[in-house]
C-alpha cells in the first residue's frame, strides 16, 4: 500500500463518503454530511453552554442573577458589570491565588526533578531488583489518595508542618511521582544507547550524562508531564482540604468554603471559579499538544 | 524497524496531536488526513516527531503507547539495543550504588507518603475512633451494615455501572463522527476543554446548570421550553368551586364536577374562584353558554368574580373572565364519553352527544401546578445529575484517546469493506469497533478507576442536605475522618476498602505492562 493510495483514501473520507458512488449516493452523502455538521455544531455548543453560563453569571449583578436566567443577557447586554470581580479581588481572594501558585509551581518542579532522577536509574542503570521495583511503581499508579490522608495528617502533626504549604507540596509530589517516573522512564529507555555509551567512554559520570545528555533530550516528555502535574495540583481540592489551613489555602479550598450558601454566594463563586480556571485554560490552549500527550500517558492513573 | 512502526497501529498511536508517534509525518498525513484541521495538527506533530527523532523512535511513542496499554517497555528497549548494535546489559560504568543516589529522593517520598500510609491504614482500621481500643474487623462490619454506608456503596455501584460505559460509548461516537468534519481540531478542543477545568469549577458550573428554577438553571429552562412546545401549559392551579350549596359545581378528588347531571340540549355553568385577578387579567371576557343545538351540550368555564365588586354569583356577568384551554369531559357511569376544550371566552360545546345523563367534569390536570422542570439536586436525581457532570468532564478525554486509536486503524481495511458494498454501519460494527477494542478497554478501565475515587464533583455539586443520598466511598472517607465524623478508625477502613476496590485494576495494569515487556 503506497502513501499515495492511503492519501486518496483519507481524502475521500474527508469529503464525507466513499469514492465511486452514483450521483444519488453522493447527494445522500452530501445531505447526510450537512445533517452531521449541524449535529456536531449543536453538540459543541451543548458542551460549551455550561462554561459560558459560568462566565456570564460571573459578570452579572446579584440582583440580575436572582431575577432572570443568564441567557437573557443576549437580549439585554447592558446588565454586564465587572463589579463581582473587583469585589472579589478586594476581599482577599488574591491571597489564595498566590497560595495556589506557591503550591503548584514547587510541586511541579520537584516532581519533574525527582522523577527524572529515578527514571534515569530505572532506564539506564542496572541494579538488582530493578524490574520488580519498577512494577511496584506501576502498581502505585492507581493507589487512591484517601489511603494517605489519615497517616500523613498524623505524620505532619508530629513534624509540625500540618496546615503549611510545604506539607501540601510534599504530598502532591509524592502522589505525582509514580506517574512521573513511569512516563519519563518510558521515554528515557527510547534514547539510543550509543549516545550514553559514547558519553561514558568519554569518561562522563552518570550525573553528567543525566544532566547534559538524557534530560535535555526528554523535553517533550518533561513538557507533557509538567503541564499535567501542574493542572492536577492547581485543580486539587481534597489535599488542600485536609492539609492546608485557612491561611495557606489555595483557591479551590477558599471557594469550597463558600459553597454552603451557594444561592447567596454566586456573586463570589462564579467569578472566583472563573479566575481559578483562567490559568489552566491558558496553559491548555497554549500547550494543548503536550496536554494531550499527558492525557494519553495518564490514562493508566 | 518497519515492524516496530507497525506495532503501534494498536490503539494509541494515532493522529492525536503530539502523541509523538514516530511513524513519520508523511504516513500520519496519509492515515489521518481526514481534515485540514487534522493536517495542521499533523504538521505540529511532524515537528514534534523531528524534535524527538534523536531520542529515538520508541521513546517518543511511549506516552501514547502507555495510554493504549502498550507501555513501551522491554520491547522498545530491546529495539533500541538492536538498533544501537549493542546490548544494554554490557555495563560500561555505573555501579548499582550509583543508582541508589538517583533513586533515593523518590524512594523516600514513595515510602513515607504511599507505602507507609497503606500499612498504617491497615493497622489503624482495626482500632476504634479514639485509636486506643482494638476492635478487630468491626469498622469493616460497619461499612457493610450501616444503612448510610450501604447507600454509599449502592451509589458507587451506580457510578461504576453507568459512568464508564456512557463515557466510553460517547467518546467512541464523538471520535467516529469527528473524523468526518473539517473543524475537527476546534471540536476536540471544545470537547476536552473541561478536562483542564477543576472539579470545583465544574461543580460550580453544574450547580448553576441544575438550579431548580427554570428562570435560572439552564437544564430546567431547556426542559420546560421543550415541553411547552409540545404541550402548552394552560393549567390554572388554585382555581376551585365556591364551597356552598348554591354553587352548581363541586370539587372531587382534585377535579371539578357538576352536582347535577346534564343532558344534551342543556347549557352548563361552571363558575370557579380562587384565581388571582392578575393571572386572568389578559383573558377574554366570559360569555354565557351558546344555545345548544339538539343533541349537543354547551357550557362556560369562567372566573365568577367581578373585580371591584358587583356581579351576580353563579352567573356570567359582563366583566368576568373566561378560562381558555380548559379540558372538559362528559362522564356517564364513570366513563369518559367525550372530551373538549374551552374557547377563549370560556365556552365549550359537546356536539352529537348520545342521549343520556352526564356529569360534566374538569379533570385534575387543569388545576395542577405548571411543570417547572426536575429537582436535579433533590435526593432522587442527585446521583444521575452528578454523573451527568462527570460525563461532561470526561467525554472529551475518551474521545481523544479513542480518536488516537481510530486513526491508527488501517484505512485500506475500511476502504476494502466499503468497496465490497458494506454500509457505513457495517464497517463501524464489524471493523472499526473490533479493531478499537483494546483502546476501548483501556478507556473503560481508566474510567472505572477514576470513578471509584470520585470525590470533588459529589462534594461540590450535592448540597449539604442531600449529601447522604449522593454519598460515595471517597467522600464518606473524608466525611468520617475530617468532615466532622472524627472517626479515623472507620476512615482508615474506608480507605482500605477503596484500595481493595482498585486492586483488580492495579493487577490489570501490571499484567498489561508485563505482557508488553515480553
Amino acid at each position: 500500500m503506497t502513501t499515495a493510495a492511503l492519501s486518496r483514501a483519507g481524502g475521500a473520507t474527508a469529503a464525507g463518503g466513499a469514492p465511486r458512488r452514483g450521483l444519488a449516493g453522493r447527494l445522500v452523502d452530501r445531505f447526510g454530511s450537512g445533517v452531521l455538521q449541524v449535529f456536531m455544531v449543536l453538540l459543541a455548543l451543548f458542551w460549551l453552554v455550561p462554561t459560558l453560563g459560568l462566565l456570564v453569571v460571573s459578570v452579572r449583578t446579584e440582583e440580575a442573577n436572582n431575577s432572570s436566567g443568564w441567557w437573557t443577557v443576549f437580549t439585554k447586554p447592558a446588565e454586564l458589570t465587572l463589579e463581582n470581580y473587583s469585589d472579589l479581588l478586594a476581599s482577599g481572594f488574591t491571597a489564595s491565588f498566590w497560595n495556589t501558585v506557591f503550591i503548584t509551581v514547587p510541586s511541579t518542579i520537584l516532581v519533574i526533578t525527582i522523577a527524572a532522577l529515578a527514571a534515569y536509574a530505572f532506564a539506564w542503570i542496572d541494579f538488582p531488583g530493578r524490574d520488580v521495583i519498577f512494577l511496584v511503581v506501576v502498581a502505585l499508579l492507581v493507589v487512591p489518595i484517601q489511603i494517605a490522608l489519615i497517616p500523613i495528617a498524623k505524620l505532619y502533626g508530629a513534624l509540625g508542618i500540618m496546615g503549611s504549604i510545604p506539607g501540601v507540596v510534599l504530598f502532591h509530589v509524592a502522589f505525582g511521582l509514580p506517574f512521573a517516573i513511569f512516563l519519563l522512564r518510558n521515554f528515557f529507555v527510547g534514547i539510543p544507547a550509543e549516545l550514553l555509551e559514547a558519553a561514558r567512554m568519554d569518561g562522563a559520570g552518570e550525573w553528567r550524562i543525566f544532566a547534559t545528555v538524557v534530560f535535555p533530550l526528554a523535553k517533550p516528555a518533561v513538557a507533557s508531564l509538567g503541564i499535567f502535574q501542574f493542572l492536577w495540583v492547581w485543580n486539587d481540592l481534597l489535599v488542600a482540604l485536609v492539609f492546608a489551613d485557612t491561611e495557606n489555602q489555595p483557591m479551590t479550598k477558599a471557594l469550597q468554603s463558600q459553597m454552603r450558601q451557594f444561592g447567596t454566594n454566586v456573586d463570589v463563586l462564579a467569578p472566583g471559579s472563573f479566575l481559578s480556571v483562567i490559568i489552566p485554560l491558558i496553559l491548555f490552549f497554549a500547550f494543548q499538544r503536550y496536554f494531550v500527550q499527558g492525557l494519553l500517558a495518564g490514562s493508566v492513573k | 524497524m518497519t515492524e516496530r512502526f507497525d506495532g503501534p497501529r494498536t490503539p494509541g498511536g494515532g493522529e492525536v496531536p503530539a502523541a509523538g508517534v514516530p511513524t513519520g509525518p508523511q504516513k500520519d498525513a496519509a492515515t489521518s488526513g481526514t481534515a485540514e484541521a487534522g493536517r495542521s495538527l499533523d504538521r505540529e506533530r511532524g515537528q514534534d516527531a523531528q524534535a524527538a527523532a534523536r531520542p529515538g523512535t520508541s521513546g517518543a511513542r511511549s506516552p501514547a503507547a502507555a495510554a493504549a496499554g502498550t507501555a513501551a517497555g522491554t520491547t522498545t528497549r530491546e529495539g533500541t539495543a538492536t538498533a544501537g548494535g549493542g546490548s544494554r546489559s554490557r555495563r560500561l560504568g555505573p555501579s548499582p550504588a550509583v543508582a541508589m543516589w538517583f533513586l533515593l529522593p523518590a524512594f523516600i517520598l514513595l515510602g513515607a507518603w504511599m507505602v507507609y500510609p497503606i500499612l498504617y491504614s491497615l493497622w489503624r482500621s482495626l482500632y476504634d475512633a479514639s485509636g486506643n481500643e482494638f476492635v478487630g474487623l468491626d469498622n469493616y462490619a460497619t461499612i457493610f451494615t450501616d444503612p448510610g454506608m450501604l447507600t454509599t456503596i449502592r451509589n458507587n455501584l451506580i457510578w461504576v455501572v453507568v459512568a464508564p460505559s456512557v463515557v466510553t460509548v460517547l467518546g467512541l461516537i464523538f471520535a467516529v463522527l469527528s473524523e468526518r468534519i473539517r473543524w475537527v481540531t476546534a471540536f476536540k478542543l471544545v470537547m476536552f476543554m473541561p478536562m483542564a477545568v477543576s472539579f470545583l469549577a465544574s461543580g460550580v458550573i453544574f450547580r448553576l446548570v441544575y438550579d431548580a428554577d427554570p428562570d435560572k438553571g439552564v437544564a430546567n429552562a431547556i426542559i420546560t421550553t421543550v415541553r411547552d412546545v409540545f404541550r402548552p401549559n394552560t393549567g390554572y392551579p388554585g382555581a376551585r368551586p365556591r364551597e356552598n350549596d348554591a354553587s352548581p359545581v363541586a370539587a372531587q378528588n382534585g377535579a371539578v364536577v357538576t352536582k347535577q347531571a346534564a343532558q344534551p340540549g342543556q347549557a352548563v355553568l361552571i363558575p370557579l374562584v380562587g384565581l388571582p385577578p392578575a393571572q386572568v387579567a389578559e383573558a377574554a371576557a366570559a360569555k354565557a353558554p351558546p344555545q345548544p343545538a339538539p343533541g349537543s351540550l354547551t357550557g362556560t368555564v369562567w372566573v365568577d368574580f367581578t373585580p371591584g365588586g358587583g356581579g351576580t354569583v353563579n352567573q356570567v356577568d359582563g366583566s368576568e373572565k373566561g378560562l381558555a384551554g380548559v379540558t372538559v369531559e362528559a362522564v356517564a357511569d364513570g366513563r369518559v364519553v367525550a372530551t373538549t376544550t374551552t374557547n377563549e371566552d370560556g365556552t365549550f360545546t359537546f356536539e352529537n352527544l348520545p342521549t343520556g345523563s352526564y356529569t360534566i367534569r374538569l379533570p385534575q390536570e387543569n388545576f395542577t401546578a405548571p411543570f417547572n422542570g426536575l429537582q436535579w439536586l433533590g435526593p432522587t436525581l442527585i446521583t444521575p445529575a452528578i454523573i451527568g457532570a462527570y460525563i461532561w468532564v470526561h467525554a472529551g478525554f475518551a474521545m481523544v484517546l479513542i480518536a488516537a486509536g481510530l486513526s491508527a486503524i488501517p484505512r485500506d481495511a475500511l476502504e476494502a469493506a466499503r468497496i465490497d458494498g458494506a454500509t457505513e454501519w457495517q464497517v463501524f460494527r464489524k471493523i472499526t469497533v473490533p479493531l478499537l477494542a483494546p483502546v476501548l478497554l483501556v478507556v473503560f478501565v481508566t474510567m472505572i478507576i477514576n470513578v471509584l475515587k470520585v470525590f470533588d464533583l459529589v462534594f461540590v455539586i450535592a448540597p449539604g442536605s442531600v449529601q447522604p443520598q449522593a454519598n460515595v466511598i471517597a467522600l464518606e472517607m473524608w466525611r468520617v475522618s475530617f468532615g466532622g465524623g472524627n472517626n479515623q478508625g472507620l476512615g482508615s477502613a474506608l480507605a482500605i476498602f477503596l484500595l481493595v476496590l482498585v486492586l483488580p485494576f492495579m493487577f490489570f495494569n501490571i499484567r498489561r505492562f508485563r505482557r508488553e515487556q515480553q
